[in-house]
């Protein structure tokens, strides 16, 4: 066989123009080949469903406890002690996710269900009745979260703000380190010090989820040093990444005037909205990976201890696999979409964010005929998430 | 797309000592299998329509195939005389799960007990010890040397493991494997009624959770396994829907319009969790603890089935 040439690309893809609208950069990425060699970080990448898909299953091969960010932990230190969820491998992924898969499983949600539609209920009434028109980033997408999420972990309620530019700083820190990481360098300390008190066992209440992962400590499925990281996963992960999903369907509804008509009409297609948007926008656009070996990817090797971009957004937009990617289709199955990860590190609480979701859609979808931007929106760059820092909108 | 309950060929069966196979399992299409954690067990559907219980004991790094190790039953009770007589390479096997009520958990030091064909959860185990660089040892009791599995495998090994045959050894001498009870030692049993009895009795002064055991009963399940169509209820408009022995539920039911989100297609991820109003489900999934089977009030139609005629899902 001739060795085909490796593709390059001496694109950005963390510069402010592929982060403003990253979808031509990764339409050329697709088109590219199964795996391109990006010349500006010296990191292969990956933009086609099938074979992102199939490297995100295969955690013999791209292992994720060398950092799913550009830095390689076999080679640097980490700035955080690694999560023992996102930045693991089996053995030592195994008991945590067992743990906080079992917290965070569907079943268990249920109890929550109740409350969390009444709290959404009252946060669209209350803010109905200041008038028609507000910015759905702050007054929904943070709001209802940090109202509910923070409250199932147990944590206190003072500081809670706190969580926001953690998230913000914690998903720029997986990219190089660029202007986007400098800005928020000097808070980290800071903030990282706060996330880390919260995470102890004598500040959280005594029947949320970190009571649970320390109790699960008790039983010995956990250590006692394990369990203060297990909790700062739900807060590191569980919150920022829920206000950009939440912001995405927000903004995916409210441009596609048809799609929220037929979410009204059907109120139970909320989820399937939920999960559509994050197929669509893909709050988190990518994760790194590290070759175990050398791995082949079509007719690259990709060698042992090198890193792999996995373009989850470029995937989630392949029309390889998705028939017209660029639509927002509530008729659309976007089941097997990689806005979650895929394989044993799939988003641990993606049900938490799904069932946040239906809660604050349906209780929308049942108040409110039309809506609409109501004025320019903004992005906010962030390394690794799509993010808006704003989306004035108007309802009807 | 995965075949509906995930049936697997058999594509090795080997002798590893007398009376136990050890079948060698992967996907018909070369697929990569559900993902595992020492300590899991598989439903196997054999095609005779039992189902059985068996632990993995192959290597997790493998993503394509699946090791279970078979004792033959004396009563010639019919799972495992199936297995040993009847199964051949190139047969294929309905399989359900990978499920984990035994799992590793973490710790400096471990003390592995296994009796008879009770080594199949812990070898995987003993393998993960040793990769986290635990202090471990494994007592590794039965009737004779040559009725033991794997011996071959754990002598690499070495003095970690002890091999301790009855017929020249006696009973295991468990206060002295064990020692004086103190904190920092996972303690993990597996083996017949007898021995967990007699470990869990040595075991009353060690610190609470210490030990672990698997009772290791292969487990018949309560109904037979269907291969005929049964009909899907769908409460919410009142259609059915007949699902045939070559597809998913929730491939049929998506088909007659239902949308029901899922992901991983491997009853692994729980996305596709569904309320289930009557019926009883063949339930292959690697979520559900024996209880929450049991209570038959969920499932996921992404593997699982249905042992009645009928299912009514909340749909």
């Amino acid at each position: 066989m001739t060795a085909t040439l490796l593709p390059t690309s001496d694109a950005d893809p963390f510069g402010p123009e592929i982060l403003e609208d990253p979808l031509p950069f990764h339409a050329d990425l697709r088109d590219a080949g199964p795996v391109v060699h990006l010349s500006r970080y010296d990191v292969y990448a990956m933009g086609r469903y099938e074979h992102v898909h199939a490297a995100l299953r295969d955690w013999q091969g791209f292992q994720s406890g060398a950092g799913v960010g550009l830095s390689n932990f076999r080679t640097e230190p980490p700035w955080r002690p690694p999560s023992l969820l996102l930045e693991s491998d089996p053995p030592r992924h195994d008991a945590p996710r067992r743990v906080l898969a079992g917290i965070l499983a569907p079943r268990e949600l249920r109890r929550l269900r109740e409350g969390w539609s009444a709290v959404a209920d009252e946060l669209v009434d209350a803010l109905l009745a200041a008038g028609d028109e507000f910015d759905a980033v702050p007054a929904l997408a943070e709001a209802f979260p940090l109202r509910v999420f923070p409250d199932a972990v147990g944590i206190p309620a003072e500081g809670r703000e706190n969580l926001l530019p953690y998230g913000d700083f914690l998903f720029n820190a997986f990219g190089p380190h660029n202007d986007l990481v400098a800005a928020a360098a000097h808070r980290a300390p800071e903030l990282g010090a706060w996330v880390n008190a919260r995470c102890a066992r004598d500040v959280l209440a005594p029947d949320g989820f970190g009571a649970r992962i320390w109790a699960a400590a008790d039983r010995g499925e956990i250590t006692a040093e394990q369990a203060p990281l297990v909790v700062r996963s739900l807060l590191s992960a569980g919150v920022d990444t829920t206000v950009q999903a939440l912001a995405t369907v927000l903004h995916a509804l409210a441009t596609h005037p048809e799609q929220w008509r037929r979410l009204r009409a059907a109120p139970q297609l909320a989820r399937v909205a939920f999960d559509e948007a994050i197929r669509w926008g893909s709050p988190v656009q990518t994760f790194f990976r590290t070759a175990t070996t050398d791995v082949r990817v079509g007719d690259t090797v990709v060698p042992d201890g090198r890193k792999i971009l996995m373009f989850l957004a470029s995937a989630n937009h392949d029309p390889r696999r998705w028939t017209d990617p660029g639509a927002f289709d509530l008729s659309r199955d976007p089941s097997g979409h990689l806005g979650f990860g895929f394989g044993i590190h799939q988003c641990v609480g993606q049900h938490v964010a799904r069932l946040e979701a239906e809660c604050l859609l349906t209780a929308l979808a049942r108040r409110v005929e039309t809506i609409e931007i109501a004025g320019p929106t903004r992005r906010h760059h962030n390394n690794t998430m799509r993010a808006w820092g704003s989306l004035p909108m108007r309802v009807g | 797309m995965t075949d509906p309950g995930d049936a697997l060929r058999v594509t090795a069966k080997d002798v590893v000592a007398d009376g136990v196979v050890v079948l060698t399992l992967a996907h018909p299409s070369g697929a990569r299998l559900a993902d595992w954690t020492p300590g899991a067990h598989v439903d196997l559907h054999l095609p005779e329509g039992t189902t059985r219980q068996y632990s993995l004991c192959g290597d997790r790094f493998d993503a394509h195939t699946y090791r279970v190790g078979v004792l033959r039953e004396p009563a010639g009770r019919g799972g495992s005389a199936y297995v040993h007589d009847v199964l051949a390479v190139g047969d294929t096997v309905g399989v359900g799960g990978p499920r984990n009520h035994f799992p590793l958990v973490p710790s400096e030091r471990y003390l592995f007990v296994a009796g008879g064909i009770g080594i199949t959860p812990l070898l995987p185990m003993v393998r993960q010890a040793d990769l986290l660089g635990a202090d471990w040892t494994l007592v590794y009791g039965g009737r004779r040397r040559g009725s033991m599995a794997f011996l071959d495998e754990l002598q690499s090994h070495g003095d970690r493991v002890h091999v301790l045959p009855e017929d020249r050894h006696g009973r295991l001498d468990l206060p002295r494997w064990l020692g004086e009870p103190c904190d920092g030692v996972a303690i993990y049993c597996c083996g017949p009624g007898p021995l967990l009895d007699a470990v869990e009795s040595a075991c009353a002064g060690w610190p609470e959770h210490a030990l672990r055991t698997e009772r290791f009963v292969a487990r018949e399940q309560g109904a037979p396994v269907r291969d005929r169509p049964f009909d899907v209820v769908l409460a919410r408009t009142g259609a059915t829907v007949t699902v045939g022995p070559d597809r998913t539920v929730l491939d049929a039911v998506r088909d007659a319009g239902v949308d029901v989100l899922s992901s991983c297609r491997q009853g692994t991820c729980g996305t596709c969790e569904t309320d289930v109003l009557e019926g009883t489900p063949d339930h292959r999934d690697s979520l559900l603890g024996d209880d929450e089977r049991a209570a038959n009030d969920c499932m996921f139609p992404c593997v699982s089935r249905s042992c009645s005629d009928r299912l009514v899902l909340d749909l």
